[in-house]
């Protein structure tokens, strides 16, 4: 019982520093939006689509995935910045259940997604896109959007832990999350790939997750490769199975990380 | 009784490469103050990390308010504060934020840790900057703080991890007030520091450490006596200090050292002011005005460097 308190007093603590510095939400949800716009715009007129609404459909999942995986990084930095202010020390120094503070990390930086979800999806509809499969499939959408951006987070408290400086956790989510976001299926057919990073497209978990979101969204998946593997015709089982399997390795690892990181 | 027990402490790093502790022994009696004393890497930080539950020993054994370290962290938590080198506060959230969040987290409830807050607010003169986020305060405003969020429970047993590094001086005396505070409410402080001034000023006991182990414990008259007698100091003009030299070289029987800089002679003597008054009556005979002289007790500077051969500050590598 008092873990789950002591948890919610540090989500309280996330969300009342986004309150504090609106610059964080301002700039979290910026960046995602202006991709929207780039990519509607600039990638929209030269790629056929054929399918009502054009590029923008396929697009909007591909967008969602990709924001929520930065959450890896948002984490990350966010608990190394702790580390180095002594934050985490006196955190630990308290009487209280020693994986509130990560937990509690975790969870205010999806509470966090919500809103840059939210305020995406709004721009997306501002430009044209149009899920066409009624609430209840969209809401499941994100929830899986949600849940893909939680299990990430958990990478990224193993990453924030184990780096020595905050410019180095940036570098590091950086070199992780973004070949993951572009190595797929988010913005571009991977036919056009090389063979073996088309059979790495497939299997990405980026790649599965657009693939749950498009057909969540009612869109055809134009952008995935082979028809008949595993990945393109169980897009949300397999996306699922990611994250439950991220989920198993990395929260053990990320608290067992934490309570040791200070020796 | 003894608030704080460390017994052979050993702690190494990279393997066995580098010793942080080795084999540190300390006590602390209830409602005393020890400052643990010596430079940067000698091990102060870590000895401290290790009795606040943050870092376990390779091996030794320690109590704190007589709960074991290593068995029962949780219970230990319970009973200490702990106030590091950094601010360990959240510079976005205000100090009023900090205090009543840390009170939470110590299970006090909402309305108590409001209470709480206010109270170490006023006490440590922050209720003016309460609603500001800390990134505004001074540094001394921000380990004042720091130091409150460590009194939310009133622990049995306060740990300082050199409160007063990076201060300016006056930053520095007004901790130093603060803590003097405390210390009359009768907890258990073990602090560290590399000022020696600190370490004078505010403990009962001093522990000297240096390369993981502690090499000398007292008070801090007892350490000065172990340096021995006191030491004549004379300035003069750069004309005259080859002559003043050998002036007081020749009543200390000890080759007098000179500070270039300060244009200061000094050299140790045992027979008090008997040798001062030599001192100056010979400077007289040679003509020579002095402008400034004077006897002084040995600093703890002294005591340090003649038990380590090194002094406090010049060792400045890695921690």
């Amino acid at each position: 019982m008092s873990a789950l308190r002591d948890t919610a007093i540090i989500t309280q603590r996330q969300l009342r520093l986004l309150t504090r510095v609106p610059e964080v939400l301002i700039f979290s949800t910026i960046q995602p939006v202006m991709f929207v716009l780039l990519f509607r715009y600039v990638f929209g007129g030269s790629i056929s689509t054929g399918q009502p609404g054009g590029y923008v459909q396929l697009l909007m999942p591909g967008i969602f995935v990709q924001t929520v995986a930065f959450t890896l990084a948002g984490t990350a930095s966010g608990l190394a910045e702790d580390m180095k202010k002594g934050l985490i020390d006196r955190f630990r120094s308290l009487p209280i259940s020693q994986s509130a503070l990560v937990v509690g990390r975790t969870l205010g930086d999806s509470l966090l997604n919500i809103v840059v979800l939210a305020v995406m999806g709004i721009a997306g509809y501002a430009v044209g896109w149009r899920p066409s499969t009624g609430l209840g499939n969209v809401a499941l959408g994100f929830l899986f959007l949600l849940l893909f951006g939680y299990a990430l987070s958990w990478v990224g408290v193993l990453v924030g832990l184990s780096a020595s400086d905050a410019r180095v956790v940036q570098n590091v989510s950086f070199i992780v999350t973004f070949p993951l976001t572009f190595l797929s299926n988010a913005f571009a057919p991977t036919t056009g790939m090389p063979r073996a990073l088309q059979y790495f497209a497939e299997w990405n978990p980026v790649s599965t997750m657009v693939a749950a979101c498009r057909q969540l969204f009612g869109v055809e998946n134009q952008f995935g490769a082979t028809a008949g593997s595993f990945p393109s015709e169980h897009p949300l089982t397999t996306s699922l199975i990611y994250m439950v399997i991220i989920m198993v390795i990395f929260i053990p690892l990320s608290l067992r990380r934490y309570r040791n990181s200070l020796n | 009784m003894k608030s704080i027990i460390a017994e052979e402490l050993v702690k190494t790093y990279d393997k066995g490469k580098v010793r942080a502790l080795d084999s540190l022994n300390l006590d602390v009696e209830e409602g005393t103050v020890l400052g643990i004393l010596g430079p940067n890497g000698a091990g102060k930080t870590t000895t401290v990390r290790i009795l606040a539950t943050l870092l376990r020993p390779d091996s030794g054994r320690a109590s704190v308010a007589g709960i074991d370290v290593l068995k029962n962290p949780e219970k230990v938590r319970e009973v200490i504060g702990l106030s590091g080198q950094y601010a360990a506060v959240d510079e976005i959230l205000t100090g009023y934020d900090n205090l009543v969040m840390f009170g939470e987290l110590y299970h006090l409830g909402k309305k108590n840790a409001v209470i709480r807050a206010n109270e170490l607010l006023e006490r440590f003169s922050l209720t003016e900057a309460a609603k500001r986020p800390i990134k505004t305060y001074s540094g001394g405003m921000r380990r004042r703080l720091d130091l409150a969020a460590s009194l939310i429970v009133k622990p049995k047993v306060l740990f300082l991890d050199e409160p007063t590094t990076g201060l300016d001086p006056r930053g520095r005396q007004e901790m130093w007030g603060v803590i003097e505070e405390l210390v009359k409410d009768g907890v258990t402080l073990l602090l560290t520091t590399q000022y020696l001034e600190e370490a004078d000023q505010l403990a009962d006991e001093i522990a000297v450490i240096d390369t993981g182990k502690v090499i000398a414990r007292g008070t801090s008259d007892a350490l000065k006596k172990q340096v021995g007698g006191e030491r004549l100091e004379v300035v003069v003009e750069s004309a005259h200090i080859a002559k003043t030299l050998e002036i007081v070289s020749s009543v200390s029987g000890v080759k007098a050292s000179l500070d270039e800089g300060l244009r200061q002679i000094s050299a140790p003597v045992s027979t008090g002011s008997v040798a001062l008054f030599e001192v100056l009556k010979s400077l007289d005979d040679a003509g020579i005005h002095a402008l400034d002289v004077g006897l002084k007790r040995p600093s703890l500077d002294d005591v340090f460097l003649s038990l380590t051969g090194h002094s406090a500050e010049a060792k400045e590598e890695s921690k």
